[in-house]
């Protein structure tokens, strides 16, 4: 490359918008298709709930594969933990979830979802320091040691409360749905959908306007001269991957709410949607794995609508030709 | 003068390679010393054992009297040592503020640092706000270089800054080198840019299969062709 003289004109930084503009032309796409106006915002509607819950569970992972080059397959065990967490304070609270108020109902909601995040970001630091720390650098050794670790997980559950499905009913408030003429869009999914803005918000500030966000940036792409410039990088990984376990833990919380249900196994159905988000976002790239998220919902929706037989492999499908257009993913961040 | 820097019989184990057979050098203080040998010699494995990102397998490593050989890397950057890689590993995802603020771990950016930075990397100061990923190759060296002095540090470790740069690009480096050197602190520099060698440095040391063959002044090197060509294989004049 030439090198600019001084009076050459500053050169813009370029934006890769193609990324954003792929759920929309996907959104667009599919008006003709569906046909209904009103049945398409309900399925769209229900994609951003979906796809955000499927963010705030896959963004820990993602960051915890790009800084720490961390294969984690037991992931799946902070959801089913958070959630199981956030029975034990739903049950004997029952009737406060069921009371005809909002404040009320998120006097119980708010301490679960905090307790259920602080649980599963504890059981990430025991993860990381027994599971994770002797096997650093071994990709298989941590495939191996993460998946018996959800196999020992599920199975604790099992163990504690029993292989009966619990349910979880929604708090009082947040069921029905607000209705905007013919579409009806469920007052759960509304606020799945703010969260998720609210945690995508909130880590995008964190990442691009702390210090320790630009130490985790610049970890994902080169831990050693991060190190090099003297930070102890262990300490962020650790400080990550228990970030990574909370969060998961509160998608645990809104989707076992989203379901009305809980149970040891719930991750099961979640694991391969999230794995799929996080290698079509780009390892290690939030801003690719908010996309991911949002992708992945909108084709397992319309696909379900529009070709139900198709509905079990259209996630499948999207990264096959996602990581044909972008080998790398949406945004490639790592050189792993 | 006193060596800021010594190795002692230090050997490096990459895998099953035995890289570095038995490192002795010392890098006074507040001098350049220079590091040349011909590819594969083991002169960036001695830069990567002193930083820590290659353990030493044995020997020792003293940094102002402190053994260092077992040290973490973050320890041994917070004892006052830069390192600039050869492939300068800026973060790309990050602008050049940025980079330039992760390096200033002390604290906020010296704005006198800055400018000073500046009047030798105008380019730096142009390309403030756009990410270090879509800066030339030369702008990516005085980023990196930059990195490693936006605050005072006791040593600084090098490899090969020159390396596929334009003439002016590397002009404007030595002037920076120079200047750095000036100000007291102690450069261990891997060069293949003999200009940049002859200009820079006060002692040289010359490596072969992972061993010290030659160490001495980089002026008596410089008058010496037939030594060169005994020690590297060519004349530095042929290497310029």
């Amino acid at each position: 490359m030439t090198e600019l003289a001084a009076t050459d004109p500053l050169p813009k930084p370029k934006r890769d918008i193609a990324p954003i503009l792929l759920p929309i032309a996907l959104a667009l796409v599919t008006i003709p298709l569906i046909g209904s106006p009103s049945t398409w915002l309900t399925l769209t509607a229900a994609s951003l709930a979906m796809g955000m819950m499927i963010f705030i569970m896959a963004s820990g992972l993602t960051l915890v594969f790009g800084l720490m080059d961390v294969l984690n397959f037991g992931h799946g065990a902070f959801i089913a933990v958070g959630a199981y967490i956030a029975t034990l304070v739903f049950a004997p609270f029952a009737a406060s979830v069921q009371a005809d108020s909002l404040w009320v109902n998120l006097a119980v909601l708010a301490p679960a979802a905090l307790l259920s995040m602080a649980v599963s970001g504890a059981l990430g630091l025991v993860v990381e320091r027994v599971l994770i720390l002797p096997v650093y650098g071994q990709h298989l050794k941590q495939i191996l040691m993460t998946t018996g670790g959800l196999i020992v997980a599920e199975q604790t559950l099992y163990a504690l409360w029993g292989p009966q499905i619990i349910p979880m009913p929604l708090p009082t408030s947040l069921r029905g749905s607000f209705i905007l003429g013919d579409v009806a869009i469920a007052k759960y999914r509304v606020l799945a959908t703010l969260i998720g803005l609210a945690v995508f918000i909130a880590i995008q500030l964190v990442l691009n306007r702390t210090k320790l966000g630009l130490l985790i940036r610049a970890g994902v792409e080169n831990r050693e001269m991060v190190e090099a410039l003297g930070y102890r990088i262990r300490r962020l990984f650790l400080g990550v991957f228990m970030t990574g376990s909370a969060l998961a833990g509160l998608g645990g919380v809104m989707w076992a709410l989203y379901r009305e249900q809980v149970h040891a196994s719930m991750s099961d159905e979640l694991t391969v949607l999230i794995f799929v988000v996080v290698i079509i976002g780009g390892l290690g790239s939030i801003g690719g794995c908010f996309i991911g998220a949002i992708l992945v919902a909108l084709v397992a929706n319309y696909g379900g609508f529009l070709v139900p037989k198709l509905a079990l492999v259209s996630n499948i499908l999207l990264m096959v030709a996602i990581l044909m257009w972008r080998p790398r993913g949406l945004y490639a961040v790592t050189s792993r | 003068m006193t060596d800021l820097l010594k190795l002692s019989g230090v050997h490096t184990h990459i895998g099953r390679y035995h890289i570095l057979q038995g490192i002795d050098l010392a890098a006074p203080q507040g001098q350049v010393t220079m590091l040349l040998g011909r590819n594969g010699a083991g002169k960036t494995t001695t830069l990567r054992t002193i930083m820590g990102l290659w353990p030493a397998s044995s020997g020792e490593i003293t940094l102002g009297g402190e053994r260092i050989e077992s040290r973490a890397t973050p320890d041994i950057a917070q004892r006052g040592v830069s390192y600039v890689p050869e492939s300068m590993a800026v973060f790309s995802d990050l602008t050049v503020k940025e980079n330039l603020v992760l390096a200033a771990r002390d604290g906020p950016m010296d704005d006198k640092q800055l400018e000073w930075i500046f009047g030798f990397f105008p380019a730096l100061r142009r390309f403030w706000l756009s990410r270090a990923g879509s800066l030339s190759g030369g702008q990516k060296q005085m980023l990196s270089i930059a990195r490693a002095i936006i605050e005072p540090r006791k040593l600084l470790l090098i490899d090969e800054p020159t390396k596929g740069l334009a003439p002016a690009i590397v002009m404007a480096l030595i002037e920076c080198l120079k200047e750095i050197k000036r100000k007291g602190a102690t450069i261990l520099l891997v060069e293949q840019n003999f200009f940049a060698a002859r200009e820079l440095g006060d002692n040289v040391l010359v490596m072969d299969n992972g061993t010290i063959v030659h160490r001495g002044e980089m002026a008596a090197l410089a008058s010496d062709v037939p030594l060169q060509e005994r020690l590297l294989g060519l004349s530095l004049e042929a290497h310029q």
